[in-house]
């Protein structure tokens, strides 16, 4: 081990933190918001990079079919609970969000795919398909149960996990696909050649967490947010709609998981269940921060690519068993120190 | 009373259409186990799409296939091939995709004395078995092969990285077993599971040990991220891949970086840049174009070769076994095992089969080519 391979290790190892700090982020801003352990996060990250990648060979990608299919279910799923009071504006309302906001996107990307246009459209059109799935599994999945028990909404987790897997791999078979990346070409710092690529990558995760940060802090939205995570009912007493916040934080996760996908897309190859272990790398990040704390889930999973990246160096076949085990000594610790308060 | 009279035509019904199926399976029926979704789906969904490709009769005799997926669950594959030999009532079984599913149906089929085609690699003890029969190449034909190039093209030490599974270990093992023999040294061993992001440590450190070559013990897409990481780490030696690597999505992912490389495979990958006369040639060509004109231009692979290759064998011993006894009875269940094991040679797409009592594998060298990647094409190396 010279100084060399350990600049190497410590580029790729922040390289793969970082991705793994913008997934951590999402889960904790997830629970923290609506108690769900977001296990499908990782899906999200699948479903842009190969998205991105579908779309880069000039393929109409299927997601954009699936966002079509998830909007019909919500809006029989809407119509259903509004059976009581379908007056016009509750319809209108239903038929905008559920329908014309999918068929729109669904044009969209039938025009856009066979175009060609620029690396930045199409991680636009990512983003846009992705996005809104946030919205409809919220609705399809949990909103049904968003009083459930954190273990009742886990389970409700893994099978949506399952679910989208599955679909996955109808969408996009089982051999694995590699997009493109924004913008080609690298420039060496003193011996260490970095990739543009990989400047996306860190200059993105640094502008989602200000953007993360400038949101909670200045936004209506964000603190009520904020309000939601610190006390769920105490919110509602105070008027916060418990349940927009929680359509919010699934949106703002799949919107972070699609960016995720479009930056590691071109720097790997991405099967239909590559998303699962990614997501599970940010998760012992997001435990580490007690599903509670942004910083420290930054700072954690940064140190999880750092000990991932040096592992396969020196103990390559350990790999997983030594990143995996980070996460024994932080729940004893957690265990020791933090005192146990359920307030639902 | 009502209700009880309809229970009863009901069960009458059930009863009478049960029974006409039992008639049907006077046909032959051919149960096939693969995985067709999990794990496994890449190598499984090619060997389910070329089940469709087989004929509909054998000999004037109405094959009934059943298809069921494992999912690439060894626990699957047992529900599976217990349903074949007890309400399917199958004269043979095909299966699994992948080597553990394989194991399993390989001990039902033990069981049951039904004969069993393997569609993936299995350990010597179940190759051993009297009902099993294995159709791909064996792990030790391709590493000779590979190990013999090697050696040719004046590789003293090599680096070694591979998945860490038991795909992984079985190059290992083979370099243990035979490596000394063609004067290699083994200086680096690396390992990663397909799903990671990255392989930048296992690479800086087997281009850090300078070996003459590298091998790559890995299948699929998966076997292309060390191959495009070491070319961007500066590695400009000749990397070597096993016949797992060799599908045409590995050179659509590893773009320029698959040159310089020389792969083992299976000569179905290449049936059209074999010389006329070989053995494989007519079967490949047979089982590619049908293939690709059914499911598009490229998407052909050596696992979905294994299910013709099955066929080619069934075509030839199945007239064999009906000639002693009629398909359904435990009888011809028998005859067919000895047609298969004595019945050969089988020319077929992957090799040409010759079973004997003692040998289960049944292939010999020109089940292997060598093949190297020239603008984003596979050749034969001669």
């Amino acid at each position: 081990m010279d100084f060399t391979i350990a600049a190497f290790l410590i580029q790729d190892g922040l390289t793969s933190g970082a991705i793994y700090a913008l997934l951590g982020l999402a889960l904790v801003l997830v629970f923290s918001v609506t108690r769900v352990i977001f296990i499908p996060q990782g899906e999200f990250v699948a479903y842009g990079a190969m998205t991105l990648s579908l779309l880069d060979s000039g393929k109409f990608p299927a997601t954009a079919t699936l966002l079509l299919v998830f909007g019909v279910l919500a809006f029989l799923l809407d119509l259903w609970d509004n059976r009581a009071r379908l007056n016009a504006p509750v319809l209108l309302r239903n038929v905008g969000l559920n329908l014309v906001l999918p068929g729109v996107i669904y044009t969209l990307a039938l025009v856009l795919a066979p175009m060609q246009a620029g690396p930045f459209v199409k991680a636009l059109l990512t983003i846009v398909i992705i996005a809104p799935m946030g919205l409809y599994i919220y609705r399809i999945a949990y909103k049904p149960l968003a009083d459930a028990s954190v273990l009742v909404l886990l389970i409700v987790s893994v099978g949506v996990h399952l679910a989208m897997m599955g679909l996955g791999l109808v969408f996009f078979g089982a051999e694995g696909l590699r997009a493109r990346p924004l913008s080609t070409g690298s420039f060496s710092l003193g011996f260490l050649p970095i990739s543009a690529q990989s400047l996306w990558i860190y200059g993105s995760t640094i502008a989602i967490i200000v953007g993360l940060y400038l949101f909670f802090e200045k936004t209506l939205l964000g603190k009520a947010l904020r309000a939601t995570a610190v006390n769920r009912l105490g919110a509602r007493l105070v008027g916060v709609r418990t349940q927009l916040t929680g359509v919010t934080a699934f949106v703002l996760a799949a919107t972070v998981g699609a960016i995720s996908g479009i930056l590691i897309g071109p720097i790997t190859t991405i099967y239909y269940d590559t998303g699962f272990i990614i997501g599970l790398k940010g998760f012992v990040a997001a435990i580490i921060g007690g599903l509670a704390s942004f910083p420290i889930t930054a700072i954690a999973a940064i140190g999880v690519g750092i000990v991932e990246s040096f592992t396969s160096f020196y103990a390559s076949a350990f790999k997983e068993i030594i990143v995996f085990s980070l996460i024994i000594p932080v729940l004893i610790w957690l265990s020791i120190t933090v005192s146990v308060h359920e307030d639902e | 009373m009502k209700h009880r009279l309809l229970v009863s035509i009901a069960m009458a019904a059930t009863l009478s259409v049960s029974g006409l199926a039992t008639q049907a399976y006077a046909d032959v029926t051919i149960g096939v186990t693969v995985s067709s979704t999990g794990s496994g789906a890449a190598l499984g969904i090619p060997l389910k799409n070329s089940v469709e490709l087989w004929p509909t009769e054998i000999a004037g005799e109405k094959l009934n296939v059943i298809v069921l997926d494992d999912a690439g669950d060894p626990s699957i594959a047992t529900t599976n091939a217990r349903r074949f030999a007890n309400d399917d009532k199958v004269d043979v079984m095909i299966g699994s995709a992948l080597t553990p599913g394989s194991i399993a149906v390989a001990g039902v089929a033990a069981e049951t004395e039904i004969p069993h085609l393997a569609a993936s690699p299995v350990p010597p003890n179940v190759s051993s078995g009297k009902w099993t029969f294995i159709l791909p190449q064996d792990a030790g034909l391709i590493a000779k092969t590979l190990f013999k190039k090697m050696q040719d093209d004046g590789v003293k030490t090599f680096g070694y990285i591979g998945f860490s599974d038991s795909y992984g270990d079985l190059w290992v093992n083979q370099f243990k077993a035979i490596g000394a023999e063609y004067g290699l040294e083994m200086i680096a061993e690396e390992r990663y599971a397909r799903p990671d992001t990255s392989v930048s440590g296992q690479a800086l450190k087997l281009v850090a040990a300078k070996p003459d070559a590298i091998l790559v013990g890995a299948s699929g897409t998966g076997a292309a991220l060390p191959q495009a990481t070491l070319r961007e780490r500066g590695y400009t030696g000749t990397i070597y891949q096993t016949h797992g690597a060799v599908t045409f999505d590995f050179i659509r992912i590893a773009g320029e970086a698959a040159n310089n490389t020389v792969f083992a495979s299976g000569p179905v990958m290449v049936p059209e840049n074999l010389p006329d006369g070989n053995d494989t040639k007519e079967e490949g060509l047979a089982y590619v174009q049908a293939y690709e004109a059914k499911f598009g231009e490229g998407t052909r692979t050596q696992f979905g070769a294994h299910i013709h290759d099955a066929m080619a064998i069934l075509k030839k011993a199945i007239p064999l076994a009906l000639e002693k006894a009629k398909p359904g009875t435990q009888e011809f269940r028998a005859a067919l095992r000895d047609a298969i094991e004595n019945g050969g040679p089988f020319p077929a797409s992957q090799g040409v089969f010759e079973y004997k009592p003692d040998d289960h594998l049944g292939l010999d060298e020109r089940a292997v080519v060598l093949l190297t990647v020239e603008d984003g094409k596979f050749k034969l190396i001669d």
